[in-house]
């Protein structure tokens, strides 16, 4: 483990800049954002950002190919550069499960090589969290957010960095920061780690449980008569799937450009008619359905495909965004309870 | 599985030949610009046509993977993209890619059984494939039974190739009808699932099914009624679709994905999925 004084940040950014660019959590106009640091650039103290890390990885807009076309030939263009290696710094420990539950998607056969090409550039810098808001609940799913995942996992105290190196990415990253950090007792950062833990003992989400969830759970909750009253008030706007950080389903579009045509993808979001319209009907007719899926998929789909874990973070964004205060913390707790009261 | 490197890259494939086969199916058969065929598929797999700027579909294969010079769709009128491939002519490229989803199982769970296939309307199109496949390594399969309805005579696909074709082949008995009474039709008329009713199938079979929801259905009505389980009898599902690799979540249907762990399904795999498709 090594450390670095907080009041030394800078020169910590500017020495991992000297090999690859640094993206971090900047305060701005209706909260932190990701920003690439350059001199000056100030970490952000929020508990977390807007729009959730996924961008790195998954952007919102990602060009496919272009095509060129003459009469009837047509002529098909990989637009790919090769991507340059960078930093995320800051990332918190719901953010950093996201990535796992992301790769289990994209980097599951066959290989999204858009997705994997980022991927393997991109160096995850943890942060543990100081303050987790009353919003979160990454508890519910196994994280720790006092001891994060990541490729150097960091903790912050009032006047100290700390930061380990947990993975081979990891430590060839800290190696180039040993000019400006210095080594410390592995044991350095556990009074932190355990002030932390005593702020997440207080959380007011801290007993939610997702026990009755799971991926053999389909039959118990599809019909379900709580979705009628759950969804009633849903405006279909999609806010939700593009907070979260493990919402992954994308469309692909054709855009012309003066001398041909680009294909890309964009976010799409399983809350919109659209997604699911075919020119021989719509097999999720109303509101209902499509929030039901979005739920459904993150609680009993995405765990039947993927040994139990379950498609969210607790990471709290649809919490704190939704524009009806409806979201998956209410969706668990009434499902399952037998009626459609709405309380 | 499907092992592709690029997924989501597709090729350029030219439009050969373009047959008109009813008032609203035309198929084509496309090939790379060298003359090849784009990919190796197998039947009851999909792919993903397109024109850039137009948009893209996944389409069933209707040719047989045993066809070795091109690939060969049925499409029908039905949509955008559908609409711009029905205006195109010979000659025309278009983007390919796949093959997508799990074929049929000719090769385990077909082998050395009767089969049964029942179409109706554009549903041939995924059965032509596998109907073929069996027609090519005949001696594998048994007494092979093709029960195929449409709306008028006009209306049935690959009418001449199944007339001329597979009629003639031993030991393979086609059956068609068509909705309603037709000058010039003194073939049985019906709807598919009386009719499959009607000719009483033993149940000594594997029946694969693929027509309009309500086709479905009532067959599948008729052929529990005839003794048939939920276990002998295959269909292939349509969604929407963008990736064609079990990832833009668009074809999802509880913990499946159709272009990925479908199109073909068998009834009993169907039940444990919520009804969303």
């Amino acid at each position: 483990m090594r450390k670095i004084a907080k009041s030394a940040l800078d020169s910590l950014f500017a020495a991992m800049s000297e090999s690859k660019k640094v993206y971090l959590p900047v305060d701005g106009e209706g909260g932190a954002r990701y920003q690439l640091w350059t001199e000056g650039t100030v970490l952000s103290e929020a508990v977390n950002t807007v729009r959730s890390a996924k961008d790195f990885f998954f952007p919102q807009t990602e060009n496919l190919v272009e095509f060129k076309m003459e009469g009837k030939k047509l002529d098909v263009i990989d637009v790919r550069r090769e991507t340059e290696d960078f930093v995320i710094f800051g990332v918190r420990a719901c953010d950093v499960r996201s990535f796992d539950i992301l790769d289990r998607v994209f980097l599951g056969a066959p290989v999204d090589t858009y997705y994997k090409n980022r991927r393997e550039h991109g160096v995850i810098v943890s942060l543990a969290c100081n303050k987790p808001a009353e919003t979160c609940f990454c508890q519910t799913f196994g994280i720790d957010a006092s001891a994060p995942a990541g490729d150097i996992v960091c903790h912050m105290t009032d006047d100290t960095l700390f930061l380990d190196a947990k993975t081979e990415k990891g430590e060839k990253l800290l190696a180039t920061l040993e000019g400006v950090t210095e080594p410390c007792a592995d044991s350095a950062a556990d009074e932190q780690k355990a002030l932390i833990r005593s702020r997440l003992d207080k959380l007011p989400l801290k007993g939610l449980t997702a026990d009755k969830f799971g991926g053999d759970k389909t039959k118990e909750f599809f019909n379900d008569p709580a979705w009628a009253s759950l969804s009633e008030s849903c405006l279909g706007c999609g806010t939700c799937t593009f907070v979260c950080p493990t919402c992954q389903c994308y469309d692909i579009k054709d855009f012309k450009t003066a001398d041909g045509v680009r294909r890309f993808r964009c976010w799409d979001s399983c809350m919109y008619s659209e997604f699911t319209k075919m020119s021989a009907g719509q097999p999720r007719l109303t509101q209902k359905e499509r929030f039901r899926q979005r739920f459904m998929h993150k609680l009993v789909y995405y765990p039947a495909n993927n040994e139990g874990i379950f498609g969210c973070v607790g990471c709290g964004r649809c919490l704190a965004k939704c524009p009806i205060q409806m979201n998956i913390v209410k969706v668990m707790k009434k499902l399952g309870e037998g009626g459609d009261k709405n309380d | 599985m499907i092992d592709m490197k690029e997924p989501l890259m597709p090729v350029v494939g030219e439009v050969v030949d373009i047959r008109l086969d009813t008032p609203d199916i035309k198929t084509f058969r496309v090939v790379t610009p060298d003359g090849k065929k784009a990919f190796e598929h197998r039947p009851g797999q999909c792919a993903m046509l397109s024109i850039p700027g137009v948009g893209e579909a996944m389409f069933s294969i209707t040719s047989s993977p045993t066809n070795t010079e091109y690939m060969e769709f049925s499409i029908k009128k039905c949509g955008c993209v559908t609409e711009w491939l029905h205006s195109m002519e010979v000659g025309q490229q278009i983007t390919i890619r796949g093959p997508y989803g799990n074929p049929f199982p000719v090769d385990d769970v077909f082998a050395g059984k009767n089969l049964l296939f029942i179409a109706g309307g554009v549903g041939l199109a995924p059965l032509r494939s596998v109907i073929n496949y069996c027609r090519h390594y005949r001696d594998r399969y048994g007494k092979i039974d093709i029960v195929y309805g449409s709306r008028s005579k006009d209306d049935l696909l690959d009418y001449k190739e199944i007339i001329d074709e597979w009629a003639n082949d031993a030991n393979v008995h086609v059956h068609l009808t068509i909705d309603r009474e037709q000058e010039g039709w003194d073939g049985h008329v019906g709807f598919v699932p009386n009719y499959v009713k009607e000719l009483g199938f033993d149940t000594d079979k594997i029946a694969v099914l693929c027509g309009p929801p309500v086709m479905i259905k009532f067959t599948l009505a008729g052929l529990y009624e005839l003794g048939f389980e939920k276990t002998q009898i295959y269909t292939t599902l349509e969604l929407r679709m963008k990736c064609g690799i079990g990832k833009c979540g668009r074809c999802n249907v509880g913990s499946k994905y159709v272009c990925k762990d479908g199109p073909v399904f068998r009834f009993d795999q169907l039940d444990e999925l919520p009804d969303e498709y």
